[in-house]
C-alpha cells in the first residue's frame, strides 16, 4: 500500500509541476499590474494563452531544420524532468532519489543548450544575439549555482534534495552566515536563469535588450506553447527549490498520511503565491540592467557562493 | 589473452608499417592497411577488455631485445589493460573511419607507413615495464605522430606546427629521462619493479613530480605546455587528429599515472595541490582559448586541453586524498579521472571524425565559411550533435556522468586537513563548473555556426553527405557515448581493478537500478537510465499531445526576424560575434583583448575600421622570451666558430684542467 501511496503522490507532484506554472506566472503578472495601478488580466490568463497557442496552426520558417521542430519537445522534456526531481510538497518520492541537485542543474543546462541551438537554426541575427547572450549569462550563472550546491552539500552532507530538505528542517542547522550568503546567491541565479528583471525583461519586445524572447522569435503555435510552458516551469522549479531548501518545514515525507499531504499542498500553493508577490514587488522596484552590467551582477552571486563555501571549508560552524 | 599474444599484435603493427612502406603506391594499399589495422586493434581491444573484466592477475614477459644486459620488460596489469582498451578502441574506430576518409587522401604514401607504427608505439608505451622500453616507445610515438603531422608538409602552417611539435616532444622526453634517472636510485634500476622499492627524499620526490609534470604534461597538453597541441592536431589528417587528441593525450595521462601513482607511490599534499591547481587552470584556459577560435579542428584541439584539465583535477584530488589517508575518496576521484579518460576518448574521436567529414565535404575548416550543413549532411549533423552534448557535460550523455563524479569528489573536500587545500578545493570546483558552462557555450557556437543557419559560402551550400564508413564509425561512437551515460555504473565497475591497483580502494558497487553511487546512496546518487527514460517519455507525451490537440501541420513561410528578414547570409551571427560577449567578459585580462573603432578624420572618405586585438599570453610571455634568449645565447656562442687553432687547443686544455679539478674535489 505504501508503494501505491507513493506512486499516487509522485503522480500528483508530476502533474502539479506541469499545471501550476501558468498560475504562478498569472499571479505574478496580476500583482505586478496592481502595483502599477493597472487592473491586469485574470490570474488564469496564461492558461488561456497557452491553449490558444496550442490550437493555432504553427508557421515554420522556410529553412528551419528537423532540430527546430524537435527542440521544443526536448526543451519541455528536459525542464519537466528537472522539475519533477525537486520536492514540491512531499519529499522522498521515487523519482527524487534517482538524481541529485547537480543533475537537476545539468538538465536545465541541457534544455538551455537545445534552446540556444534552436535560436540559431533559422539563421537570423536576432536568434544569434539571443543565443549568444543566453550562453554568456549561463556561463556565469552556472558556476555560482554550483557554489550554492557545494555549500548545501557541505552543510547537509548530501547533494540529494530530499536529504538536504530533511537536514534543513531539523534543528541541527541553526543560523549560519554561509546559508545567508548562498540564499542571496541563489536568488540572483534564479533571477538570471529565468530571464527576469534586472537581467532580462520578460515583457519586452525591444530587440536589442531581449535575450529569451530573441531566441524564440521564430516559434509559433504549439511549439511556442511548449517553450513558454517550459520556461514557466523553470520559474516554478526555482521557487520550489528555494522553498524546499530554505523553507522546508511544511514538506511532508512520502509516508506522512493524506491529511498532512493536503495541508502541505496548500502550504505549497501559499509559497508560490508569496514568491509571485515578492518577485512582482522586486521587479517593479528595479530597472533592467545593460547587458554588460549583468556579468558584474552575476559575479556578486559567484563571489557570495564561493565565500559561503570557503567559510564552510574553513570551519563547520559558519 | 596472454601478453605474448598482445606483443605479437604490436609486432604485426610494425610489420604492417614496414610492408606499407614498400607497397603504399599500390592501388588498394589504403584499404588493405586500414583493414589490417582495424583487425589487429580489435584483437588487442578484446585482450584488454577480457583482462579488465575477468580481474586477471598481472602478466610479465622479458624479451631479449633492447639494452643488451637487461632486455625489454613488458607487463600487463589492470591499469595497462584499461589504457589498452582506450588506445585500441580509438585505433579501431579511427582505422574503420579511415576506410572511407582515407580515400580522399592525396598523398597516401606519406600517411600509411607511419599510421601502424603510431598505433604500435602507443600500445608499447602502455605495456612497457622498464624505463628504457618506456622511453623508446614514447619517442617512437612522438616521431611517428610527427611524421603524420607533417603529411601535408608543403603547407607553411603545417611545417611550423611540426617544428614546434618536435621541439616540445623532445623536451618532454628529456624531462622524463631525467625523472627516471632520479627514480632509479643508487642501484640504477631500469625495471619499474626495482624503482618502486625505495623511498625518495621529499626534495627528490618533488623534483620527480615536477619533471613528470613537464614531460607527460607537455604531451598531454597542460597549460602552458599546450602550445603545440592546437597547431599539430589539426595539421594531421582527421583520423590521426582524432587519435592524437583522443588517444595519444591519454597515453600521456597513463605515463603520469604510472610514474606518479605507481613508481613514486603518490605525492605529498603539496604535490597533489600543484596537480589540482594546474588541472583547474588548464580546464578554464583551454575552453577560453577554444571559444575564441574559428578553426573547427583547432577549436576541438583546445577542448582537448580543457578535458585534460578536468582529468588532472581528478588525479590531483586522488593524490591529496591519498596523502591524507582517505583511500575511499581517493578511489572516487581516481575513478572519475579514469572514466573521463574513457569518455573523452569517445566523444573527441567522434567530434574530430565529424570535423573530418565537414572538411571533406566543404574543403574548409574555417567556421565562418560554413553554415546550414544540417540540411546537406543530416546524419553527420545528428551524430555530431550527440558529440557536442556529450562534451558539454549534458545528461544523459557520458561527459556528464564523469564530470558529476569529479564534482562529487570535490564535495568530499572538507575532510582534508591542509589549510591550502581548504581554499583550493572549492576554487577548483568553481573552475570545473565554469569550464563546463563555457564548454556548453562553445559547442552551441560550433554547432550553431557550422550546422545551423544558412550556408555562408558556395562550398557549404553544395556539400554532400559523407561516406558510409565514416557514418558507421561516428554512429557507433555516438551510441557508446549514450550507453556510457545511461549505464555509468556498469562502466565504472569495469574500472575497479585499475582503481584498486593504484589507490588500494574502490567505489561502492551498486548493481541495483544501475545507479552511480560515489560514497553512499544517502549522500548522492545518479541514475542515468531513469533520467533517460523519463526524458524520452516526457518528449513522447508532449509530442503526442501537441500533435493530437494542436492546430494542424506547420505552414512554411519566410523567416519572421521581427519583420526585417534579410536575404544575405552575411547578416547571420558569426562565430566571432557569438563569442564576443564572452570575449569581452573574460578576455580583458587573460588575453589582453581589446576592440576599438578607428574613425577617419572629418572630411575623409576612408571607412571607419574596427580593430580587434587578442594576445596569447602563454606564447608571448613564455615561449617567445625563451626563443629570444636561445637566439641570444646562440649569437654569443657564434664567436667560438671563428677562432684560430691555437685558441681551440687552449680551450680544450682548460676544459681538461677544469674537469680534473672537479673530479679531485668530488672524490
Amino acid at each position: 500500500m505504501v508503494l501505491i501511496d507513493e506512486l499516487i503522490l509522485q503522480g500528483v507532484q508530476m502533474t502539479g509541476v506541469l499545471l501550476l506554472p501558468p498560475l504562478l506566472l498569472g499571479v505574478t503578472r496580476k500583482i505586478k499590474a496592481r502595483l502599477l495601478r493597472r487592473r491586469g488580466a485574470s490570474v488564469f490568463q496564461p492558461y488561456r494563452d497557452l491553449l490558444r497557442l496550442l490550437h493555432k496552426r504553427p508557421v515554420m520558417a522556410e529553412n528551419a531544420s528537423w532540430l527546430f521542430r524537435a527542440a521544443p519537445y526536448l526543451i519541455f522534456a528536459f525542464t519537466w524532468s528537472a522539475a519533477v526531481l525537486v520536492p514540491t510538497f512531499a519529499t522522498g518520492l521515487v523519482l527524487g532519489r534517482s538524481a541529485d541537485l547537480v543533475a537537476i542543474i545539468a538538465l536545465l543546462a541541457a534544455a538551455r543548450f537545445v534552446l540556444a541551438l534552436a535560436g540559431m537554426d533559422v539563421g537570423t541575427s536576432f536568434g544569434g544575439i539571443g543565443s549568444s547572450r543566453e550562453m554568456m549569462i549561463a556561463a556565469l550563472a552556472e558556476p555560482a549555482m554550483m557554489m550554492v550546491v557545494f555549500t548545501l552539500a557541505l552543510i547537509a552532507g548530501s547533494t540529494q534534495l530530499f536529504a538536504i530538505a530533511a537536514y534543513m528542517a531539523s534543528s541541527a542547522v541553526g543560523l549560519r552566515v554561509s546559508l545567508g550568503l548562498s540564499f542571496l546567491a541563489l536568488m540572483i541565479v534564479a533571477l538570471a536563469e529565468n530571464g527576469r528583471i534586472p537581467v532580462d525583461n520578460p515583457a519586452t519586445h525591444l530587440e536589442l535588450t531581449m535575450v529569451h524572447e530573441a531566441m524564440v522569435l521564430e516559434y509559433s503555435g504549439r511549439y511556442l506553447a511548449l517553450i513558454e510552458l517550459a520556461s514557466a516551469m523553470k520559474l516554478l522549479l526555482y521557487v520550489s527549490l528555494i522553498g524546499c531548501i530554505f523553507l522546508p518545514w511544511t514538506l511532508v515525507p512520502a509516508a506522512g498520511g493524506w491529511g498532512a499531504c493536503i495541508l502541505s499542498f496548500l502550504f505549497y500553493i501559499g509559497k508560490l503565491t508569496a514568491a509571485g508577490a515578492v518577485l512582482a514587488l522586486f521587479e517593479t522596484s528595479i530597472a533592467k540592467m545593460r547587458v554588460f552590467r549583468v556579468p558584474d551582477f552575476l559575479n556578486v552571486a559567484l563571489m557570495m557562493g564561493l565565500l559561503a563555501t570557503l567559510l564552510l571549508f574553513v570551519s563547520k560552524g559558519f | 589473452m596472454s601478453i605474448a599474444a598482445l606483443l605479437c599484435c604490436v609486432a604485426l603493427f610494425i610489420a604492417l608499417s614496414l610492408l606499407s612502406a614498400a607497397v603504399n603506391r599500390l592501388f588498394n594499399a589504403t584499404i588493405i592497411i586500414y583493414c589490417a589495422c582495424f583487425a589487429i586493434a580489435l584483437v588487442m581491444l578484446w585482450g584488454g577488455v577480457v583482462h579488465l573484466l575477468t580481474h586477471a592477475s598481472d602478466m610479465t614477459i622479458v624479451l631479449p631485445i633492447g639494452l643488451p644486459w637487461t632486455g625489454a620488460h613488458f607487463k600487463l596489469d589492470a591499469l595497462a589493460a584499461f589504457f589498452l582498451v582506450v588506445v585500441n578502441l580509438g585505433a579501431a574506430t579511427a582505422s574503420f573511419y579511415a576506410l572511407g576518409y582515407g580515400r580522399h587522401e592525396e598523398a597516401p604514401h606519406r600517411v600509411l607507413p607511419f599510421y601502424p607504427a603510431f598505433l604500435a608505439a602507443m600500445n608499447l608505451v602502455v605495456l612497457a615495464n622498464d624505463a628504457f622500453t618506456f622511453l623508446f616507445s614514447w619517442e617512437l610515438m612522438s616521431l611517428a605522430s610527427w611524421a603524420l603531422v607533417m603529411a601535408h608538409h608543403r603547407e607553411k602552417e603545417n611545417a611550423r606546427a611540426g617544428y614546434i611539435y618536435i621541439v616540445m616532444a623532445s623536451f618532454g622526453t628529456l624531462m622524463l629521462l631525467l625523472a627516471f634517472a632520479l627514480l632509479s636510485g643508487p642501484g640504477g634500476h631500469y625495471v619499474f619493479s626495482g624503482m618502486q622499492g625505495h623511498v625518495l627524499t621529499p626534495l627528490r620526490a618533488a623534483v620527480v613530480l615536477f619533471l613528470v609534470l613537464l614531460g607527460a604534461g607537455s604531451k598531454a597538453g597542460i597549460y602552458p605546455l599546450h602550445v603545440w597541441l592546437p597547431l599539430a592536431h589539426p595539421a594531421a589528417p582527421s583520423h590521426v587528429s582524432g587519435l592524437m587528441s583522443g588517444v595519444m593525450t591519454k597515453v600521456a595521462v597513463y605515463g603520469f599515472i604510472r610514474i606518479v601513482f605507481g613508481l613514486l607511490g603518490g605525492t605529498g599534499e603539496d604535490g597533489g595541490m600543484a596537480v589540482l591547481a594546474l588541472g583547474g587552470i588548464t580546464a578554464v584556459m583551454g575552453v577560453l582559448y577554444a571559444l575564441l577560435q574559428h578553426d573547427l579542428k583547432k577549436l576541438l584541439a583546445y577542448h582537448t586541453v580543457e578535458n585534460i584539465g578536468i582529468i588532472f583535477i581528478g588525479l590531483g584530488l586522488a593524490l591529496v586524498f591519498q596523502a591524507d589517508g582517505h583511500a575511499a575518496f581517493a578511489a572516487l576521484a581516481f575513478t572519475a579521472a579514469l572514466f573521463h579518460v574513457f569518455n573523452h576518448s569517445l566523444f573527441k574521436s567522434l567530434l574530430f571524425f565529424g570535423a573530418g567529414a565537414v572538411q571533406t565535404a566543404t574543403r574548409t575548416r574555417d567556421m565562418e565559411r560554413l553554415g546550414g550543413l544540417i540540411h546537406r549532411m543530416p546524419q553527420t549533423a545528428f551524430v555530431f550533435l550527440v558529440g557536442c552534448a556529450a562534451i558539454s557535460a549534458l545528461p544523459p550523455f557520458n561527459g556528464f556522468a564523469s564530470e558529476w563524479l569529479t564534482f562529487q569528489a570535490i564535495i568530499q573536500g572538507p575532510v582534508l586537513t591542509h589549510w591550502g587545500l581548504k581554499t583550493l578545493v572549492p576554487v577548483a570546483g568553481a573552475m570545473l563548473a565554469l569550464a563546463a558552462a563555457l564548454a556548453a557555450a562553445c559547442f552551441v557556437k560550433v554547432y550553431g555556426i557550422v550546422f545551423l543557419g544558412r550556408p555562408r559560402t558556395e562550398p557549404a551550400k553544395s556539400a554532400v553527405e559523407t561516406d558510409r564508413f565514416s557514418l558507421a564509425t561516428m554512429s557507433f561512437l555516438a551510441l557508446l557515448c549514450l550507453l556510457a551515460g545511461i549505464f555509468p555504473g556498469v562502466f565504472t565497475s569495469g574500472l575497479t581493478p585499475a582503481v584498486h591497483e593504484m589507490t588500494g580502494a574502490q567505489m561502492p558497487q551498486h548493481a541495483i537500478w544501475l545507479s552511480l553511487v560515489p560514497v553512499s546512496a544517502v549522500r548522492s546518487s545518479y541514475n542515468g537510465l531513469f533520467i533517460f527514460i523519463f526524458i524520452v517519455l516526457a518528449a513522447g507525451v508532449a509530442a503526442f499531445v501537441a500533435r493530437r490537440f494542436g492546430g494542424g501541420a506547420p505552414r512554411q513561410a519566410p523567416a519572421w526576424d521581427c519583420g526585417f528578414p534579410l536575404d544575405d547570409p552575411a547578416t547571420q551571427y558569426t562565430a566571432g560575434s557569438f563569442a564576443q560577449p564572452i570575449r569581452r567578459v573574460f578576455g580583458g585580462h587573460l588575453f589582453r583583448a581589446s576592440a576599438r573603432v578607428e574613425m577617419p578624420p572629418p572630411g575623409s572618405l576612408a571607412p571607419a575600421r574596427l580593430i580587434r586585438e587578442l594576445h596569447d599570453l602563454a606564447w608571448e610571455e613564455i615561449y617567445k622570451r625563451i626563443a629570444a634568449r636561445v637566439l641570444c645565447i646562440a649569437e654569443r656562442l657564434n664567436r667560438f666558430q671563428v677562432l684560430s687553432l691555437r685558441h681551440y687547443l687552449s680551450i680544450v686544455f682548460f676544459c681538461l684542467i677544469l674537469l680534473l679539478m672537479v673530479l679531485t674535489l668530488w672524490f
